[in-house]
């Protein structure tokens, strides 16, 4: 067990309440000073299968959630035959003794199996198998010499709206837990120090549905899809009474041309989806540039091609959201690298929109999407700036231009409701007005200038949010013998693994892209050209981001570390891989 | 009622001579007149097709969005700002074929706005193939040995999927339609106008005279509107007779009005939040 720090595993079926234990001792390690990366390894099955979570929690931030566990609580069978043999020396498996066996040589030197009557002792407490859960808890409460008021405490927190009889039984089966384990085993010996310290533990779904209403979205429409449906269930809970639309429609055309529309006569708008939906909704992300009318996009990749792994994870729709809708047109793509960078992303690709009259796509993927981690209380800053770009404001009697060419491309907006500034919104070719030019006036000498001017008037855009965005930086020593490159979600376990790398007598530094499109490809290419050797790490087969540096800038990244088994990396994957790569140059 | 120059532009239609359109332009501006709705206040949304560029020959806030779209575009602007007037125009193909599945939902949530169908049963823009209300047996580009399937009975799908004003028009009776799109946008709730507006180019079967041999008004033949069952059979009246008018009309509260997010006005006149009210929210994740 490593000092400062500690990694559970819970394992079980769909059904037996993984979710909740995870959250529930999330929140205790919270409220004990402790930072936590949690993840969440389940399947598309509503019960059964296997489900297993594993949190790590220690002194400082937790970049990732660990790899081989310390305390394994299996919840069944097969959790048992899995799991237990992967439990790292000096760790313990405890378990309920009158329902699971562990079976000679299951389990590696150095680990002790801790058995509890766990059924007998919930049966105490109440009908439900999942009060043995909270057995369990109370258990590791006590192992980890941790204070049992705390989950106590969490547990009234998340049941206090029921009946107290409810609160009082889970209290009850969690004391009986820790008692049971301090009279049969006591601690172990995990050199942990607890503060009085709290911190909010948040999904990256809910930092990006709390950032988004923050910087006042006043209408978001999706279709369920994983792994982007909690915001929509947290945007529900939560928005309405702000004054903001949350709605479900019928399928994902539906949702982004509904945004669309909401946006038109003025809401600040957003939808979410998977890349599924993101396909179906591509031909009205055209249209919503064309039109020049605002809408942000939250796609959460899952493992595809096709329906894929949809519990899994990948980053595999880079291209996808590049390549999204037919002809070029504005639009801008961020992929926030971590729970705070989501509630903050969210802000900033509403103001992006509609400071720039396009379509914003904020990228993020099922491991950022769904797993917890403590942020920093004073991360989140309640009062974002709130941009709605250049307004026509009240007609001065002149006729209105809705697509006037400027330098920046921008164009003032009007809203309908506002007298004087009639004007059709269009997805056909028009002229500054409006007006179509696709039909009777398509190719005429004047109409194909008005159609080049259009054109470049759009794509202007492109530059001035390119001088609004910041470039990438290098993280880490400047004379690394390895640059380690990605995007998005892997951004806090490739610092891990430069950390770790570091302690090796390795010197690595990381260029992380949060910012695909526009891109930084002078910043990047002089970056990459200075570095000794350069390792892209990413979450997909093809390389995408690789992929993308080569295509703006000629740089071809040698070596690639690439992921698509549907499961996050672990910091140790990547060390390795450095190593190697280090090593044979 | 206000003059019809209230919502003159200076683009003109380009449809063919004597295409179904032009009545219904005149039958939507007529109605607004009637209705004295300043331009100002009127969203017309259209999806793609001949019929769809409408909202570009009416002076109005319009949103010429993309192929079969536009009832969804409409329903995201109509909640984010329910004060307005919103029309839906468009054709049978962008309606009834590729943007069917929202012209059903958008039915069965009843917001309040008015969908004008320019029904002429073939695709025009295309150049003449099959649509979803083309008859059995109607030879097209695309169905040279006559249509196999069943048409589209757009009446009768009105009624069972929830519209609340449910009425038929023709462009050949231009003032009957005015009337009838003038109480669909005065009507509460989801109204749907399904218009026979007849392509002078590529139907050479249902043609004007042919209309002209078959509709009666229903105003005219003794018709409950507040009678479902009624409404049901005359929706399926089709041969010798073709009823046109108002089928059916009924009273249920909008998606609006149930929005909980809308109880304080359209969204675009709420206020941003701010710090100290999300500060609770805050305090659930600890």
């Amino acid at each position: 067990m490593k000092d400062g720090e500690v990694t559970l595993r819970f394992g079980g079926a769909a059904g037996d309440g993984i979710a909740s234990m995870g959250e529930t001792f999330a929140k205790v390690c919270s409220r004990s000073g402790l930072h936590v990366s949690e993840y969440n390894s389940y399947q598309s099955a509503i019960r059964g299968g296997h489900v297993w979570l594993q949190i790590r929690a220690g002194e400082k931030k937790m970049l990732s959630q660990g790899e081989y566990a310390d305390i394994l609580v299996p919840l069944n069978a097969q959790t048992m035959e899995l799991h237990a043999p992967e439990v790292a020396s000096g760790g313990v498996v405890i378990y309920n003794s009158e329902k699971l066996k562990i079976r000679d040589g299951l389990l590696k030197q150095g680990v002790r199996g801790l058995p509890v009557p766990a059924t007998s002792t919930a049966s105490k407490y109440g009908k439900n198998p999942i009060m043995q859960n909270v057995v369990a808890l109370g258990g590791v409460i006590r192992l980890l010499n941790m204070n049992l008021d705390k989950l106590s405490g969490v547990l009234q927190d998340t049941f206090g709206n029921k009946a107290k009889a409810i609160v009082d039984a889970n209290i009850g089966a969690a004391t009986a837990g820790y008692d049971y384990v301090d009279k049969n085993f006591g601690s172990l010996n995990a050199k942990l120090n607890f503060t009085e310290t709290s911190r909010p533990v948040m999904s990256g779904n809910q930092a990006t549905g709390f950032g988004a209403l923050a910087a006042g979205l006043k209408f978001y429409a999706a279709y369920p899809m994983t792994p982007a449906s909690s915001i929509l269930h947290w945007l529900v809970a939560y928005a309405p009474k702000f004054g903001t639309v949350v709605k479900q429609a019928e399928d994902e055309l539906a949702v982004i041309n509904m945004a669309i529309g909401a946006a038109h006569v003025g809401a600040r708008s957003m939808v979410g989806t998977s890349g599924g939906g993101f396909a179906l909704m591509t031909e009205a992300v055209g249209q919503a540039s064309m039109s020049e009318t605002p809408v942000v996009i939250v796609e959460s990749q899952r493992a595809g091609p096709s329906t894929g792994l949809p519990t899994k994870t990948e980053q595999g729709d880079l291209w996808q959201a590049i390549g999204a809708s037919q002809g070029d047109y504005p639009k801008v793509i961020i992929a926030p690298s971590n729970v705070r960078d989501c509630y903050y992303a969210a802000g900033e690709a509403l103001n992006i929109a509609e400071k720039y009259q396009i379509p914003v796509i904020i990228l993020v993927d099922l491991y950022l999407s769904e797993h917890i981690e403590t942020i920093e209380a004073d991360d989140i800053n309640l009062s974002v700036p709130i941009e709605r770009g250049v307004l026509a404001g009240p007609s001065n009697g002149n006729s209105y231009a809705r697509y006037a060419v400027t330098e920046t491309g921008v164009s003032p907006r009007a809203f309908p409701g506002e007298a004087g500034h009639e004007y059709v919104a269009t997805t056909d070719e028009h002229d500054e007005k409006g007006i179509i030019v696709s039909d009777v006036l398509a190719g005429i000498p004047e109409h194909i200038e008005t159609r080049r001017r259009q054109m470049e008037k759009r794509m202007s855009k492109m530059n001035y949010i390119l001088k609004d965005i910041p470039p990438p930086r290098i993280w880490g020593p400047e004379d690394a013998d390895i640059t380690l490159v990605g995007w998005g979600s892997t951004m806090q376990v490739i610092k891990e693994a430069v950390l770790n790398l570091g302690e090796k007598g390795v010197k690595a530094n990381q260029l992380h892209i949060k910012y695909l499109m526009p891109f930084h490809a002078k910043e990047v290419e002089e970056t990459l050209k200075k570095s000794k050797r350069v390792l892209d790490v990413e979450a997909n087969y093809t390389g995408q981001l690789a992929k993308l540096i080569r295509a703006e800038t000629g740089f071809n990244i040698e070596h690639r570390l690439l992921k698509y088994d549907g499961e996050p990396f672990a910091p140790r994957q990547i060390v390795e891989k450095a190593l190697e790569v280090t090593q044979h140059a | 009622m206000l003059d019809l120059n209230t919502y003159k532009v200076e683009t003109k239609p380009d449809w063919c001579p004597g295409c179904g359109d032009f009545g219904v332009l005149n039958g939507v501006t007529k109605a607004l007149a009637m209705l004295e709705i300043q331009p100002k206040n009127v969203l017309v949304v259209s999806g793609i097709g001949c019929s769809s560029n409408l909202p570009g020959f009416i002076k109005a806030y319009g949103f010429h969005s993309i192929h079969g779209r536009a009832v969804a575009v409409a329903s995201g602007a109509k909640l984010a700002n329910p004060e307005l007037n919103v029309v839906v125009t468009g054709g049978d193909g962008d309606g009834y074929g590729i943007g069917m599945g929202h012209f059903v939902h958008a039915m069965r949530r009843n917001l309040d706005i008015t969908y004008v169908v320019m029904n002429n049963q073939i695709y025009g823009l295309t150049t003449g193939q099959a649509s979803p209300t083309s008859e059995k047996g109607h030879v097209t580009k695309s169905t040279p040995t006559g249509v196999i399937e069943t048409p589209v009975n757009p009446i009768a799908l009105a009624l069972v999927t929830g519209a609340t004003y449910v009425a038929r028009g023709f462009s050949g009776d231009p003032n009957h339609m005015a009337e009838i799109i003038a109480n669909g946008i005065k009507h509460k709730g989801f109204a749907l106008v399904d218009v026979f507006s007849p392509c002078v180019t590529f139907n050479k079967k249902n043609t004007y005279e042919w209309f002209r041999e078959r509709v009666y008004k229903l105003e005219e033949a003794d018709h409950n509107t507040m009678n479902f069952e009624a409404a049901m059979r005359k929706a399926h009246e089709w041969g010798p007779k073709i009823p046109i008018g108002l089928f059916y009309k009924t009273e249920r509260p909008t998606y609006e009005d149930e929005e909980p997010a809308l109880k304080m006005g359209p969204l675009h006149k709420q206020p941003f939040p701010k710090a100290e009210d999300l500060k609770p929210i805050l305090q659930t994740f600890f």
